[in-house]
């Protein structure tokens, strides 16, 4: 979005005609909060000035102050120390989802595009029946109803995801296989994995790391929202959507318990997709670019 | 000729569509087997259990048949909108969703209306200043759109707008069209922001594809004004991948308005699944989402219905492709 270049028009460029164009500040901001994120995701409980689970009903539901940056909720729980620890189940389910789908997606489309056949056949199928589906909307309903929360989410949201990557890759994959380095493999006699795998996913490897941030975004998304229903993690474990949902009647009260983890989910969510379209917009045209 | 074609296509659509809704609930029917504990602990919820009382679900379930005919049995009903009862209330199921859907409903076509509304416009502007300086606003606009949660943008307008500025009702949903409307607005908006992004990402890609095609340099050519130009040249024909989403864009509609409904405490099928999920009302989740699906279903039929409409080379047969 903040990169302005003449478009190849639909072609893959090679890896180091990019490397050119520095990233503009908005996406160094991006890199910047997502290493934020992925930091406190780790070292969370370490940096954070609080327990996140310590109780301090004399301290409950302040408004902002030099001790309590953020204030506290009503059980006197400070709200910053809950948004750093928090940070942790906003980059595992989202991770493991795209990552999931990243690896089932692949491996299904570098055969869909580069074999074909009756693979090919099935996995398009399921791509345009998973496509419409509105993905959180049965997270919701299959957790709901079996229970197991977010782990049974993230399954869900990894099957609903994959058969989507699967058709890029097959579309990419696809593209490559009409190239003389892809013939000129074949006839040396190299294996159709190794093919696959060491000659033409190479190729893809900027349209899959776009995608597979786009994914990320989309998947905190969506099991913030099974959070904010409660449907996701466990109660006492921090998490921005179950914390909005949770403060969600201190609003009056302090407003930053409330707006805190919204503003955390939207600066990450944001950075991702603003990353993963970077990256896309480096490789080709926009208009086409999905 | 032409006719026949016609009614081989919609032939062949109604039966893909009939085999998808018995496969449809055959999975929802399924969701009483998923639920943790067996049929009887699940449809007696937290009421006291009797022998009479498991006699009785039993006999009124056939849960003695065999799975098939169990389901068969439910299918009958279902297809009488007889979708069993309430385990939390006691309501039949239809009642209770009947009750409801006339503000999700509303809701529904309030966001959607918008977010069309302002989005198609958006888009064209977009693809035609494409990388310029509106386009960059326009496309960071719907960014934001796609990475904030429908239940985030609630709290936020439900912040600013309501409690803050007191321009609009904390919560509820109005009584009559025009209370209704304002109360509505909000979450509306909420709800129209997420599908706006994906009806302007659509609109966007789909306008900048067809404004490179050659038709559209030789309509400027001959001296076709800029308007007609853009509407009756590039705007027709870029409709066709807007439409074919449809299915995409009520399935973001369904999914946002469970949460918004949520954040504003409106009495919808939305907030009605959410209780129902929380108590383990099975029959009134399976309801919920039989509906959902045939909505759904309905929806990707009626565009396919559209194409014919808009897209002749689809009835011209394949000697014209």
């Amino acid at each position: 979005m903040t990169v302005i270049t003449a478009p190849d028009a639909g072609t893959l460029v090679t890896p180091r005609k990019r490397g050119r164009r520095r990233p503009s500040l908005l996406i160094a901001l991006s890199f910047l909060i997502v290493a934020l994120v992925v930091i406190c995701a780790f070292f969370g409980s370490q940096i954070a000035p609080f327990g996140a689970n310590a109780q301090n009903l004399s301290l409950a539901t302040q408004a902002p102050s030099a001790h309590h940056l953020l204030g506290t909720d009503d059980f006197g729980r400070d709200i910053l120390s809950r948004l750093i620890v928090g940070a942790r189940a906003a980059v595992i389910g989202p991770t493991l989802i795209a990552v999931g789908a990243l690896i089932i997606g692949n491996a299904l489309g570098l055969i869909a595009g580069y074999v074909g056949g009756r693979v090919d056949y099935f996995i398009m199928r399921l791509a345009d029946l998973v496509w419409a589906l509105p993905g959180l909307l049965i997270a919701i309903v299959v957790v709901g109803v079996i229970g197991g929360g977010y782990y049974v989410a993230v399954t869900v949201l990894i099957v609903l995801t994959f058969p989507v990557d699967a058709r890029i890759v097959r579309g990419a994959a696809l593209q490559q296989r009409n190239m003389p380095y892809v013939e000129a493999a074949g006839t040396l006699g190299i294996s159709p994995w190794r093919v696959m795998l060491r000659h033409i996913w190479p190729n893809l490897l900027p349209l899959v790391m776009a995608n597979t941030f786009l994914n990320f975004a989309f998947s905190l998304v969506a099991l913030s929202g099974l959070s904010f229903l409660g449907l996701g993690v466990p109660l006492n474990t921090p998490d921005w959507g179950g914390m909005l949902a949770q403060n969600f009647s201190l609003i009056q009260s302090n407003a930053m318990a409330c707006l805190g983890p919204a503003i955390a989910l939207v600066l990450t969510a944001t950075s991702m997709n603003l990353i993963g379209d970077w990256i896309y917009e480096r490789l080709s045209d926009r208009g086409r670019a999905r | 000729m032409r006719a026949r074609q016609i009614s081989v296509f919609l032939a062949r659509r109604v039966l893909a569509l009939i085999v998808l809704l018995l496969l449809i609930s055959f999975l929802v029917f399924g969701l009483l087997y998923l639920a943790p504990g067996n049929a009887i602990q699940v449809l007696l919820g937290t009421h006291p259990s009797s022998p009479a009382i498991v006699a009785a679900l039993k006999a009124k379930y056939h849960l003695n048949d065999p799975f098939i005919e169990q389901y068969l049995v439910w299918l009958k009903g279902a297809v009488r909108l007889n979708l069993g009862v309430s385990i939390q209330s006691g309501q039949t199921v239809t009642a209770l969703i009947g009750s409801r859907i006339g503000v999700t409903a509303f809701l529904g076509v309030y966001a959607f209306l918008v977010a069309v509304v302002f989005g198609v416009p958006a888009g064209v502007i977009a693809a035609m200043h494409s990388r310029g300086i509106a386009d960059r606003a326009i496309v960071g606009i719907s960014l934001l759109g796609v990475s904030v949660p429908a239940f985030v943008s609630g709290v936020f307008l439900l912040y600013l707008l309501a409690i803050d500025a007191g321009w609009f009702p904390v919560y509820g949903p109005g009584v009559g069209f025009v209370d209704r409307l304002w109360h509505l607005t909000l979450p509306a908006l909420a709800l129209a922001f997420g599908v706006m992004a994906l009806i302007v990402k659509l609109t966007r890609a789909a306008m900048i594809t067809v404004l490179e095609q050659d038709y559209i340099a030789f309509a400027q050519a001959r001296g076709v004004g800029p308007v007609r130009v853009i509407v009756r040249y590039a705007l027709r024909n870029a409709l066709g991948p807007i439409i074919t989403a449809g299915g995409l864009i009520l399935g973001v509609v369904l999914t946002g308005a469970v949460l918004v409904e949520q954040v504003f405490a409106l009495p919808g099928i939305g907030s009605l699944l959410v209780t129902s999920v929380e108590a383990k009302d099975v029959p009134v989740v399976q309801g919920f989402t039989l509906l959902a699906a045939a909505i759904l279903i309905a929806a990707n039929f009626l565009i396919d219905l559209c194409f014919l409409f808009i897209d002749p080379r689809i009835t011209a047969g394949r000697g014209a492709q």
